[in-house]
């Protein structure tokens, strides 16, 4: 098969750029742990009012440096009451679904994690600015889909 | 011209095409009326049943019976004419995957189906819904197996030889198809409809999703591969030249088989059930697949300068002038090839693990879709559907329609850029995807991604209108020409299948090798998939019940 000369500085040069793509993101994510939200955890969608830690939902501070602020997500809104956290503190998200999928969204972050049915979403966040700031779903979850929203206080 | 019976085969095909298409495009301007909170829609109808109409029909119906079109006339032109048992299956094909296309539209009609064309469990739609997108998938398998026993029988008579470039990589979209679709038949058939017909009480969600997007992603490809084909064999007919290398365009097509199925977690970057890991491996997958993107724009700009310096044009980009702009089949298909630059730029952007949080979900999403499957594909099917029509109906395509095709493809540019450019920068700024018109309580950072120049409601709204005016144009065309145009009597006026020629001489027989192919996309398909499925499987939490929220 014959590559044109041009062809093959063409495709090295786009070759390399994706090794050095891959290569920032791989780093990124498995050395400096810059990894999207996930996480492996179960739980049974029908019991989780009664599963911790969802039996006790809103903000519980762990040590001096970090927080949980548990969620729950239905349709068409969060069971999380009095959302208030400071700012410069680790904060770790975590979220499930009593119904179907949603996501659970931070406004001007990178909070944006899919809160799916039997499972428990988290992420870690360190929130810099004090401040309002507007949390939504962005997964299509029935009619009332544009008006599931709340708030975070962080101060 | 073609024979008779697959010609009129190949017009069903482009008469539900562009059915799909007049319904789906006018759901599209609606929506863009609904976020501006212009239009106020009737109690009976809801923003997200006009939105589920607007998915199935352009993006899974519009291009699916387009794509069946092209390959039937290009498979007959190709190859010769289809024997009885061909027609027969294409005929069934036709018909049960329209039969699918109708259930599925009178669900959501009805209200019944309000699940968009992406149906998340636990969403739970009437179970005929779920039949009905099952039997749009097994028409377009009887269809595509009565291409590839065409194909058989071509190679059986002609032993040794490769077969035409257009079969082979028409060939190449059915292995890719057919393979893709296991994924979205597995759920269908073992978790969503025992599961909507009461059979079963739950369903395990985080697998469903991932058999879906097993399937979602190479479903793109499945609309790219079609325009690829139409930019490798047809553009260079319409520059006067040859395929730039024909083993370069097979080894490019093959590499889709590879590299476009294993993919299907960068769409799930952001959800829990998946280890770090393997969302990480298919993020490496999915870039595989800019290699033979970059291979095709490589040969289609190698085609365009050999055919501008063959015309006449010096210097270093004196050839661009020589092109054939005033031709409309070459100058849509030229627009689309320019949109997918941004588009695949885009893509990256989406694939690339946690800068995914970003935009995932967002209307930049929307945008990126809009620039990708809404014009290099949709664009290059336009400029597919001024000569193919008239070559099936074999009617004139006549100055006039060549003057409205140019405002068509000029009005869908601009409607485009301004649509999908506000749909991007709303989505940075963090506006969502798929809602209904919100202020979110008038909270002051909504109405901050609203205030911009480009990024407000009233952009969308002029794209949007832009668009459907340009769709309107495009129905005129279309029924002119399928109906209306005057019977074209002499050769010139006798509207042509511009085929180019491609010099198998230097490709190499191994490339027509299948099994070669299939063989190496199960061993990527198992490394990526089979751990992650498993312990889906093993390690499921309780199942959901279904719930109907709307």
């Amino acid at each position: 098969m014959h590559f044109h000369k041009y062809e093959k500085i063409w495709l090295s040069f786009g070759i390399v750029s994706l090794i050095v793509f891959l290569s920032v993101v791989g780093v990124s994510a498995f050395s400096q742990n810059h990894t999207p939200s996930g996480g492996m955890d179960t739980i049974d969608p029908e019991k989780v009012n009664e599963t911790a830690p969802f039996d006790n939902p809103g903000v519980t501070q762990l040590d001096e440096d970090t927080y949980q602020v548990a969620i729950v997500a239905l349709a068409f809104g969060y069971n999380a009451p009095d959302l208030r956290v400071p700012a410069g503190k680790e904060i770790i998200f975590k979220v499930t679904s009593t119904d179907v999928v949603h996501s659970f969204t931070i406004d001007n972050t990178k909070v944006n994690m899919m809160v799916v049915p039997g499972r428990i979403t988290t992420k870690s966040y360190t929130f810099e600015e004090p401040g309002k700031y507007l949390i939504l779903c962005n997964e299509y979850c029935g009619t009332g889909h544009h008006m599931m929203s709340t708030e975070i206080e962080v101060y | 011209m073609i024979a008779q019976p697959e010609r009129k085969i190949a017009l069903w095909h482009l008469g539900v095409a562009y059915t799909a298409f007049l319904i789906g495009t006018l759901m599209g301007v609606l929506q863009v009326f609904i976020r501006n909170d212009a239009l106020q829609l009737p109690a009976w109808l809801d923003y997200y049943q006009i939105l589920t109409a607007h998915g199935v029909l352009l993006a899974l119906i519009y291009t699916t019976f387009f794509i069946f079109a092209f390959f039937i006339t290009g498979m007959s032109k190709s190859l010769g004419s289809f024997g009885p048992k061909v027609r027969l299956f294409s005929w069934i094909g036709l018909w049960v995957t329209l039969l699918g296309t109708i259930m599925a539209t009178v669900l959501i009609i009805a209200g019944e189906a309000s699940v968009l064309y992406t149906f998340y469990a636990p969403l739970k739609a009437n179970g005929f819904y779920y039949v009905g997108l099952a039997l749009v998938i097994v028409g377009t398998w009887i269809s595509s197996f009565a291409l590839v026993g065409h194909y058989m029988v071509w190679r059986r008579n002609h032993k040794g030889q490769l077969s035409p470039l257009f079969a082979f990589m028409t060939v190449t979209t059915i292995i890719l198809w057919i393979i893709a679709c296991l994924g979205v038949v597995a759920t269908v058939l073992f978790q969503y409809i025992p599961w909507a017909f009461g059979w079963t009480d739950t369903i395990n969600v985080e697998l469903s999703r991932s058999l879906f997007w097993y399937f979602g992603h190479p479903l793109v490809y499945f609309w790219l591969l079609p325009a690829y084909i139409a930019w490798y064999t047809i553009v260079p007919k319409l520059l006067g030249v040859k395929v730039f290398s024909d083993s370069l365009a097979r080894l490019a097509f093959v590499l889709f088989i590879l590299f476009s199925i294993p993919v299907g977690f960068h769409h799930q970057l952001t959800e829990p059930g998946i280890s770090n890991f393997w969302k990480f491996l298919q993020v490496v997958l999915t870039f595989m697949v800019i290699v033979p993107s970059l291979m095709t724009a490589f040969s289609m700009f190698a085609t365009f300068e050999i055919s501008g310096r063959k015309k006449g044009g010096t210097g270093l980009f004196g050839w661009f002038k020589k092109l054939p702009w005033r031709d409309i089949r070459f100058t849509s298909i030229f627009i689309a090839m320019a949109f997918f630059i941004p588009g695949g730029a885009g893509g990256i952007i989406n694939a690339s693990f946690q800068l995914n949080e970003v935009v995932h979900n967002t209307l930049w999403i929307v945008g990126h879709f809009h620039i990708t499957v809404g014009t290099p594909v949709a664009m290059t099917f336009m400029g597919l559907t001024f000569w193919l029509i008239p070559y099936l109906t074999g009617r004139r395509f006549t100055k006039r329609m060549q003057r409205l095709g140019f405002v068509q493809i000029i009005t869908w540019s601009i409607g485009m850029l301004l649509m999908s450019t506000a749909q991007h920068v709303l989505g940075l700024m963090g506006a969502p995807r798929r809602t209904a018109y919100s202020g979110y309580n008038g909270h002051p950072s909504a109405m901050e991604w609203f205030d911009g120049i480009i990024s407000n409601h009233v952009t969308m709204a002029i794209g949007g209108t832009i668009l459907f005016l340009s769709a309107m144009i495009l129905m005129y065309i279309v029924i002119m020409t399928m109906f209306v145009s005057p019977k074209a009597e002499t050769p010139d006026q006798m509207v042509e299948f511009p085929l180019a020629e491609s010099d198998m001489s230097h490709t190499p027989k191994w490339l027509e090798n299948w099994w070669i192919w299939i063989g190496i996309a199960a061993a990527l398909i198992i490394i990526a998939y089979a751990i992650p499925l498993t312990h889906m499987i093993q390690h499921a939490p309780p199942g959901s019940k279904g719930f109907i929220t709307w």
